[in-house]
């Protein structure tokens, strides 16, 4: 395949660069990364999680990180039959929905001394008019992805059963926003270490 | 109602990290092993991997899990050149001891010990937490991987500073990169579709 490799691109390393001929050494991982960006952006069959909530998800989590050039670039990708106010309320949520993790609960017990406080976040109520309860719904469930993770229950996973997600598109949305925690992740390590070396 | 969530009532979640070998219950049914498509049978990519509940469920999307599967036994299995194994599953550990995955941090605080014979720094990474002194080449890889952990992520010039310090070069530098980051998937998916638990045997 000849497309760029995303990674690289969102990092700001040229293909000839001394850090992408690192990368180079691990083909089977750069690929791999690369094909599990594809499964997710560009799937042969996208079942029924849309593309647009694929990319609006992409953008509002990469939002939620504080970077800020990924969040464009989901964003960019969102079909062009957006309206103007559904850009404006995801932007505004991923805005809303900013804090520091990881934090959480743990299961009652010794470990009770580590738990940490944090918001629980949901869409406001104007901007759910516009971004729609379905997609609202991934949104709570991303921000606790997120932030919290160690929070996470089964009536996590009924709040997206009861606002219409399969369990296959629960199984896609949880793969969605992990994989981008990677991503990003691998994202902001390159980028650290490229400016190391200059 | 195959759809409906899973709840497990009678199950006593482990309450602290542990070296010992644990179980993993899932909120979502996974399609029998019997049931598995052809596709979702070689997205599994280790067939064994058909016996647990975890990746049976993974392979409701199987492009997805593929890649993933690829990913992660590239980054920590393929040995021939940068950062030893040991420290790979250490940076694993303590990624999960900071987001707080009791499953993954056994399963990868195990592997750490198999790989370092470092028994005693595993267990203290596990009970007194990421900020556990472990010598100075594990505390800089330790640090790494929990900078890399939060969110927004704080890794910068002084953690890479830190690793060249204690000897990492930048392959190196990328293997603990890649090893925390892939943490960053495994723990969210672990925590999220189902909850651990203590093996009966045990």
């Amino acid at each position: 395949m000849s497309d760029p490799d995303i990674i690289n691109t969102l990092a700001g390393l040229a293909p000839d660069s001394r850090l992408a001929q690192i990368r180079d050494r691990r083909p089977v991982t750069r690929e791999n990364a690369q094909a599990s960006f594809r499964a997710l952006f560009e799937p042969a069959e996208p079942g029924t999680v849309a593309l647009q909530e694929r990319f609006a998800i992409a953008s509002f989590v990469a939002g939620l990180h504080a970077q800020d050039d990924l969040a464009a670039f989901y964003t960019a990708r969102l079909l062009r039959a957006a309206p103007e106010a559904f850009v404006v309320a995801l932007s505004a949520e991923a805005d809303r929905g900013r804090t520091g993790g990881p934090y959480g609960a743990y299961p009652n017990g010794p470990l009770t001394v580590e738990d940490v406080l944090g918001p629980i976040y949901q869409v406001a109520e104007t901007n759910r008019s516009v971004l729609g309860g379905r997609l609202s719904a991934a949104f709570a469930h991303g921000h606790m992805l997120v932030f919290h993770p160690r929070d996470a229950s089964p009536a996590s996973l009924q709040a997206l059963r009861d606002a219409g997600w399969s369990k296959t598109d629960i199984v896609t949305l949880s793969q969605l926003v992990a994989f981008l925690a990677f991503q990003i992740r691998a994202i902001a390590g390159l980028r650290a270490l490229a400016v190391a070396d200059a | 109602m195959t759809e409906c969530v899973l709840t497990h009532p009678e199950n006593h979640e482990p309450t602290e990290f542990t070296l010992a070998m644990l179980d993993w219950l899932p909120w979502l049914a996974p399609p029998a092993d019997d049931a598995l498509t052809e596709r979702q049978r070689t997205s599994l990519v280790d067939p064994a991997r058909s016996k647990s509940a975890y990746f049976r469920l993974l392979a409701s999307d199987p492009d997805i899990l593929e890649a993933r599967t690829r990913t992660d036994k590239d980054i920590f299995y393929n040995t021939v050149s940068g950062l030893p194994r040991a420290e790979r599953e250490l940076a694993a550990a303590a990624t999960s001891r900071h987001n707080g995955c009791i499953y993954c941090a056994s399963v990868h605080a195990r592997h750490a010990v198999t790989y370092s014979k470092r028994v005693g720094d595993v267990q203290r990474l596990l009970d007194v937490g990421v900020q556990a002194d472990l010598g100075e080449r594990w505390n800089a890889i330790v640090a790494a991987a929990v900078a890399l952990t939060a969110t927004p992520v704080a890794f910068g010039t002084s953690h890479v500073a830190q690793l060249r310090a204690v000897g990492l070069d930048d392959a190196e530098i990328v293997d603990v990169i890649n090893a925390a980051a892939f943490f960053n998937w495994a723990n969210r998916l672990m925590l999220s579709l189902g909850e651990p638990c203590v093996t009966p045997a045990h």
